[in-house]
């Protein structure tokens, strides 16, 4: 595993940044880390092995877990140093082998395996802690980490802030102080202990109704607050990344209603997104290939009817297609607009590579407004997603979403009760569109123009991840999978090499963990995590049936 | 005028012929049972009926309208509902929730309508969800509308699944094998019940049974099927003394024994019925 991180080169990538400042830098972090996890999970089995609980063990096999671990850089290290290895894995050269080292060369080439061993030990011996102290501390170094990675980000807005000196304390140019980092850990360790010691947790479910009632609007109002100020004061790259977030929840949202509640995987989302972007590039632009020049806001409706309109030409056919089929005759229709978007054929009228550009902005103020750039795409986009949050949630509890959940469940019964299943899954698949069309309009105005290059897969494979990832017909659940999914790796751009790598390990961890998503809605919750009533009353019944069958015979 | 009339109704698969040119009409009111060992086509007569699969030939009329080829929800519009063998509920909807999908067609909400919540659908809405809970406790399910389906137990779930049938106010009511897996008590009720529907509701009910106690208990006539062929039709009496009957069941060389008691004459129930269905029991 740390030799899989280094010769990818995420460890020298990472080494670049520094956890703490002339310390250790997130790249030693992580194989630190490495060896920490890899200890704590052998010293777990051992103890799982050993109903004495001998505490000597623990720490034994921790330290020969993290060894092992150790080992294998050491190996590295060694192998490196005779022969070249950078034909095979470009990252294994004298910088990665410094950076094991801690820059002592191969001299220094036992280093790796002692210390991974005391992390494993360490490891092994905070099993002996009380639990409570045990979650304390990895909260803090979880804090730690966090704050690490967030460093860059956040030092430079709080420089040019009132917070300048505590900026300046916590932060240093590349990465956190060691007295930013110490405190970081008391405040995150203690704070843990604390809450924990109120037991906060239970004296939140402790609350009356009434009283939780009474608590639910400054709550909400502190919460609505955050959300509007945001953008604001973070900087332009900041401001960007919300925009983009807020645009990729709005359209989260629509695909929830195709995906989540009516069950169509649908995988050319980014089809619609197109049609919506075009329909508004080609009504308001006036550049080349703009044919109205109207001004945005007129346009919009148009492109969300226009985006609805294809989702009926295109889902009529399609729609009849059941389960994986349908995600792969959607992924071509996705592909096809997509190519024809950039063809030669199309090049007369949407600019083919070129493009459409100059369309014009949602909302015209001068720069320095709080409304200028990205943050008035955040606003709407917000807005817009509310909007269809709003629209999911009164359609869930109706005639409609009930009929979607039911052919969701089973398509045979629903349409033995009298569902018209080709109506029904129109209207979902259209409302998805329209809301995709929607995303693609308020996209064309962040960006100011439209190209072909923008329209491309990885828009619908987002898009179905969020929904995925954040779990199946919830809306919160949209919400955490989209600042998952897209906030976090757009703010660490730097690493956006391993992107896909991240991706594949979140969805595999989640697969294996929570694979109803993050914030699952109420209902499939329960139906995955209780234990199955339904076998336990079903079993009786099978035996009889064998008493039966034995009488029988 | 019998409410269902099939005439001369042949359903291949490949080179199995599963129905065989079979005839067959339900009086309105009458409560009647089709029997006959494994694949012998009971069920896929009924889905030939519920028009799950398209008949070959033949004629299906219902009340005066031909229905062969419509598709299912057409079907279901002209007040034809069903239980399936293996329960088939919406797993994650809770119970009343099964029962209002049932109640589908007798709503009229738009979606627009639906997400401004008019006036109009918030009544509708409210007349729904009582009428879901007067059928709730109809089948004895009342307080357990806010379970999931799945998480009911298994008897439970047989009496929801015939609510949510009931809830689209059916003419005709399938049932495919309404007590397969039950215990003896169990079956008793169910069978109360299943009078009980026709008596109370008007409905005509056609089941497919395999427990011989249920099917001389309460039918009215009995259809018995062997290789997707009528081989007898008649009241419970005539079928238990109908030597092809038990020639069908028990083999040529029983038929000229003593006539055995119709009540042991099942081949096969335990494999088809409860062993399948009591096993998942997730309704999907």
């Amino acid at each position: 595993m740390a030799l899989y991180l280094c010769l990818v080169g995420i460890v020298p990538t990472f080494g670049e940044r520094a956890l703490i400042d002339d310390i250790v830098t997130l790249g030693q972090a992580s194989l630190l880390l490495t060896a920490l996890v890899v200890g704590y999970v052998a010293a777990l089995r051992v103890r799982a092995g050993d109903p004495g609980q001998r505490p000597l063990r623990l720490v034994l096999g921790g330290t020969v877990a993290g060894a092992i671990t150790g080992l294998s850089l050491t190996l590295l290290v060694l192998l490196g140093s005779v022969v070249d290895l950078r034909s095979i894995a470009q990252p294994a050269g004298p910088e990665l082998y410094d950076l094991l080292t801690f820059d002592l060369g191969v001299p220094g080439a036992w280093l790796p395996v002692s210390v991974g061993a005391l992390m494993g030990a360490i490891a092994g011996a905070s099993l002996l802690l009380p639990v409570w102290l045990r979650r304390a501390l990895a909260v803090g170094l979880g804090a730690l980490i966090l704050l690490g990675l967030f460093a860059g980000i956040l030092r430079t807005p709080m420089l040019s802030s009132d917070l300048s000196d505590l900026g300046r304390f916590l932060f240093a140019s590349n990465g956190l102080t060691l007295e930013g980092a110490i405190i970081t850990v008391v405040i995150a360790t203690g704070g843990d202990i604390l809450l924990r010691r109120l037991d906060a947790r239970k004296r939140i479910s402790r609350l009356s109704e009434a009283q939780r009632r009474v608590a639910l609007p400054p709550v909400l109002l502190v919460v609505l607050v955050v959300v509007l100020v945001l953008p604001q004061g973070l900087g332009p790259f900041f401001a960007q990344v919300v925009a983009l977030v807020a645009l990729y929840i709005l359209m989260g949202l629509g695909l929830n209603i195709t995906l989540g509640l009516a069950g169509l995987l649908d995988l050319g989302f980014v089809a619609f997104f197109a049609v919506g972007a075009y329909t508004v590039g080609l009504l308001t632009s006036t550049a080349e290939f703009g044919i109205a020049q109207w001004p945005f806001w007129a346009a919009v409706p148009f492109a969300v009817l226009i985006a609805m309109l294809f989702g009926a030409v295109l889902g009529l056919p399609i729609l009849g297609i059941r389960g994986d089929y349908l995600a792969i005759a959607t992924l071509g229709f996705g592909e096809i607009i997509r190519i024809l978007a950039g063809s030669d054929l199309m090049k007369p009228f949407l600019g083919g590579p070129r493009g459409i550009i100059n369309i014009p902005k949602p909302i015209d103020v001068p720069p320095n407004d709080f409304l200028a750039g990205p943050q008035q795409i955040y606003y709407i986009s917000l807005l817009c997603a509310g909007l269809i949050a709003f629209v999911a949630w009164r359609l869930r509890d109706s005639r409609i979403g009930r009929a979607w959940v039911a052919i969701r469940e089973d398509e045979d019964v629903a349409e033995a009760m009298g569902v018209n299943l080709v109506q029904t899954k129109l209207m979902a698949y259209m409302l998805g569109a329209a809301f995709a069309g929607l995303g693609g309009a308020i996209f064309a105005g962040l960006i100011g123009s439209i190209f072909a290059s923008s329209i491309s897969l990885q828009v619908s494979i987002n898009v179905a991840a969020i929904v995925i990832v954040g779990g199946m017909g919830s809306i919160p659940g949209v919400v955490l999978g989209a600042i998952f999914l897209i906030g976090l790796p757009e703010l660490f751009r730097e690493f956006s090499e391993y992107r896909f790598l991240f991706y594949g390990i979140a969805l595999i961890v989640m697969m294996r963990l929570r694979p109803e998503g993050l914030l699952p809605s109420r209902i499939v919750r329960r139906e995955m995590h209780l234990p199955e009533n339904v076998e336990a009353a079903g079993a009786p019944v099978g035996s009889n049936v064998a008493a039966e069958v034995q009488e029988r015979a | 005028m019998p409410l269902l009339v099939a005439e001369a109704v042949t359903k291949r698969f490949g080179g199995l012929v599963a129905v065989n040119t079979l005839d067959f009409g339900i009086e309105q009111g009458s409560i009647v049972s089709v029997i006959g060992p494994n694949g012998a086509g009971k069920t896929t007569f009924f889905n030939c009926i519920a028009g799950f699969y398209p008949i070959d030939e033949g004629r299906i009329t219902f009340d005066g309208t031909p229905i062969q080829g419509l598709r299912p929800d057409r079907i279901a519009h002209l007040r034809i509902a069903r239980t399936y063998q293996n329960i088939r509920l919406f797993a994650s909807m809770t119970a009343l929730e099964n029962i209002l999908v049932g109640q589908h067609q007798h709503l009229s909400s738009t979606w627009v309508g639906a997400v401004l919540r008019t006036r109009g659908v918030r009544a509708e809405e409210r007349a729904a969800t009582e009428e879901a809970r007067r059928l709730l406790a109809f089948v004895g399910l009342q307080g357990k509308g806010d379970v999931l389906a799945s998480k009911l137990p298994y008897g439970d779930q047989r009496r929801l699944e015939i609510a949510r049938a009931i809830a689209s106010q059916p003419r005709l009511l399938l049932l495919d094998e309404p007590t397969a897996g039950m215990n003896p008590a169990e079956t008793a009720q169910m069978t109360g019940f299943i009078r009980s529907l026709r008596d109370e509701l008007g409905v005509t009910i056609l089941l497919i049974e395999h427990e011989m106690r249920v099917v001389m208990g309460i039918s009215e006539r009995i259809t018995v099927l062997d290789y997707g062929e009528r081989i007898a039709e008649g009241s419970p009496q005539q079928i238990r003394n109908d030597p092809r009957v038990i020639e069908a069941y028990l083999g040529r060389g029983a038929a000229s024994a003593a006539a055995p008691r119709a009540d042991d004459v099942s081949r096969g129930a335990d494999e088809e019925g409860p062993g399948i269905a009591a096993s998942p029991g997730n309704g999907s």
